[in-house]
């Protein structure tokens, strides 16, 4: 039997804004229908589908597999968290820099207090550390796994150093305790759905600066990058200049996820920015499609859905269903959801289905 | 060692790192090429040993010489991928290329073909040349569509190499020809004074080879093409003059007759056996074949 191509429709434009326009409208209608909880639950994933976004530019798209995300996310959340514990402490001193023993705020904290200074630095921070440490990496050459060695090291020693200098960041417990966000209540019901929308329409804003850059000569250069580095040198290119220009801006993209991530969640500390929140992001895009960005944004949904269905069904084998999902995901679906959607996975689903008609129409 | 082209233009042979020949001859009359007293040592062990060579603009030169004798490494370091240890390299009768960086190197007009076809397999055939095209663009540039000329011009290039009907393919599914010719248009897009291929007629049928022949030939009436080949049947269909090297050093220099006719070479490529143990090639043999078989073919 002829093994029939995947519809059309699975890739031209219907493809390309028809599914983000549909995910779009589901989000914005979700408060709807969800309970407090659940909307709290899909905020905080959609941050996280943020966070894809930014590793998938870097990793789908430029073949820089960074597992030091994590601290980027954390750098943008830590500058969130200082801006709401000193309007938490009003006038007073932070209450863990006060069970540490400082007796008066650290110089570096007070210009966090200012809104115009810690929102642009959500952005900033996590981008100017990116933009040092990756121009040296990559005018060094160092590539593939080296490089990815190399982050995973960058997200060890910055959660280490955010755990031992208990007095300036908080400690092991982070930061916590927020009481309003500009005057608002941060656990009101208002300021989280506000906090939901704000959250969408930052995806929304993210998802088209990511097409737009990917559909340029830019993206193409990017995909010419991971195809064949040398190439792209030995064309008039600097490699060093394009990888550390698209890394520190990923990076500012994840700062600004964990900016979005604090609020809404109510606590930023070591243990998200380490070694295993930093792979798990690659695990998102890994499942979700690399190198397709509506892959990303499922991926990180559907993983950590599963990820809060599973622990509340199976509390105590939940992370056995959640391995399963990886290898699963891996073994079957190579490139991912949006993979299998694409092409390959497509057309086995297509011939089964054409299989089975063909086998009621001759009864 | 003999140097035609130093004669030809009077210069006298260069001695290794003078480089007053050049600077007396100006811009236009000195050669596109100038290698001046060059040695690549790798691990200690000598690559190139004080290599004098030259290159006249517009001109089209076969680089040969057995396994070792230093072909690649001279591509490598005009490239800026491999650095010398004493000598220079003068390109356009004024730019030392020594110590540039490789990205560098290909803004002042040098491209180079690997051995190995090099293209971006996820871009079509297209793409590949729209990211050679841009190659001069800054980021915010790269934001924008290429303009109506750039588009005409990866049009034009992809007619010269003959790939006009693959424009929309995925460069991946080529074939080993079509990606030799893909990356041979990569670099005409770019509009290069001086063309380097290594080996690109390596892997193709004689139908490639021949199309190939016939887009260098074209290729060489606008700018100055080195390329380094070890067919010889390719070769002698093509070369107009030809640089053995052999440990390094420049063996023998000349039209591909005198090239093969000098004792020197003989023994290089066979060792110390007679000359006439080598068989006689033809130019209807099928492929280049072995080296030995038929590069010293006495006249």
């Amino acid at each position: 039997m002829r093994v029939l191509p995947p519809p059309a429709f699975l890739h031209g434009w219907v493809a390309r804004w028809c599914l983000p326009a549909l995910v779009l409208l589901l989000l914005l209608a979700a408060p709807a229908v969800l309970s407090g909880f659940r909307m709290g639950l899909l905020g905080k994933f959609l941050t996280f589908a943020i966070l894809a976004l930014s590793l998938n530019l870097v990793w789908g798209y430029g073949g820089m597999l960074s597992l030091g995300h994590g601290v980027f996310f954390g750098l943008g959340g830590y500058a969130m968290a200082m801006f709401l514990k000193l309007e938490a402490a009003r006038d007073k001193l932070p209450d863990f820099m006060f069970w540490s023993g400082l007796t008066e705020l650290p110089i570096f904290w007070e210009p966090f207090r200012h809104a115009w200074f810690a929102l642009p630095m959500t952005f900033i921070l996590p981008a100017a550390l990116a933009g040092g440490l990756g121009y040296l990496v990559f005018r060094s050459r160092i590539t593939g796994v080296y490089f990815a060695l190399i982050t995973q090291a960058l997200a060890l020693i910055v959660s280490i150093l955010f755990v031992g200098q208990q007095p300036y960041t908080g400690g092991t417990n982070g930061i916590t305790n927020f009481r309003t966000i500009f005057g608002f209540s941060v656990t009101g019901a208002g300021t989280q759905l506000a906090m939901y929308y704000i959250t969408v329409a930052f995806l929304a804003l993210t998802y088209l600066l990511c097409h737009w850059i990917i559909a340029s000569r830019l993206g193409r250069l990017l995909v010419a990058m991971r195809d064949d580095e040398n190439r792209v040198r030995f064309s008039g290119y600097n490699p060093a200049v394009l990888k550390t220009a698209v890394f520190t801006l990923s990076a500012g993209l994840a700062g600004v996820s964990g900016a979005l991530f604090v609020p809404q969640v109510g606590i930023i500390s070591p243990s998200l920015m380490g070694i295993v929140p930093s792979i798990e992001i690659a695990i998102w895009v890994a499942v979700g499609g690399r190198g397709v960005l509506m892959g990303a944004v499922l991926g990180a949904i559907v993983v950590n859905g599963a990820k809060s269905l599973f622990s509340e069904s199976f509390p105590d084998i939940w992370q056995y269903f959640l391995g399963a999902l990886f290898v699963g995901a891996v073994l079957m679906f190579p490139s991912g959801i949006m993979g299998f959607f694409r092409s390959e996975g497509w057309r086995p689903g297509w011939r089964a289905l054409t299989q089975a008609r063909a086998a009621v129409l001759k009864k | 060692m003999i140097n035609l082209l130093s004669r030809k233009l009077g210069l006298g042979r260069p001695a290794p790192a003078s480089g007053s020949g050049v600077a007396d001859s100006g811009p236009i009359l000195s050669p596109i090429l100038s290698v001046e007293g060059l040695t690549v040592k790798f691990d200690g062990f000598t690559v190139l040993d004080s290599l004098d060579f030259s290159m006249e603009r517009g001109e089209m030169r076969f680089l040969i010489g057995p396994n070792g004798a230093g072909k690649t490494t001279l591509i490598d370091v005009i490239t800026g991928k491999a650095r010398p240890v004493r000598g220079r390299v003068i390109f356009d009768g004024w730019v030392d290329l020594a110590r540039r960086q490789e990205h560098d190197l290909v803004r002042l007009g040098i491209g180079r073909k690997f051995q190995t076809p090099a293209v971006f397999g996820s871009l079509t055939v297209f793409q590949n040349l729209e990211v050679a095209l841009g190659f001069r663009n800054s980021l915010g540039a790269q934001m924008r569509d290429l303009n109506a000329a750039g588009k005409e011009r990866v049009w034009h290039t992809l007619e010269q190499v003959g790939l006009t009907s693959q424009a929309q393919r995925k460069s991946g599914v080529l074939s080993h020809g079509e990606k030799q010719w893909l990356e041979i248009g990569m670099l005409l897009v770019q509009d290069p004074k001086l063309l380097l291929l290594d080996e690109p007629v390596a892997g193709m049928t004689r139908r490639e080879r021949d199309r190939t022949g016939e887009l260098l030939q074209r290729i060489a009436q606008e700018r100055s093409v080195l390329v380094v080949e070890h067919d010889m049947v390719f070769v002698r269909q093509l070369a107009r003059k030809v640089t053995v090297l052999h440990l390094g050093k420049v063996l023998s220099e000349g039209t591909m007759e005198s090239v093969q006719q000098d004792p020197q070479v003989i023994e290089a490529y066979l060792g110390h056996s007679k000359p006439r143990a080598a068989p006689r090639a033809t130019p209807t043999e099928e492929s280049g074949g072995g080296l030995r078989s038929t590069v010293v073919a006495p006249a």
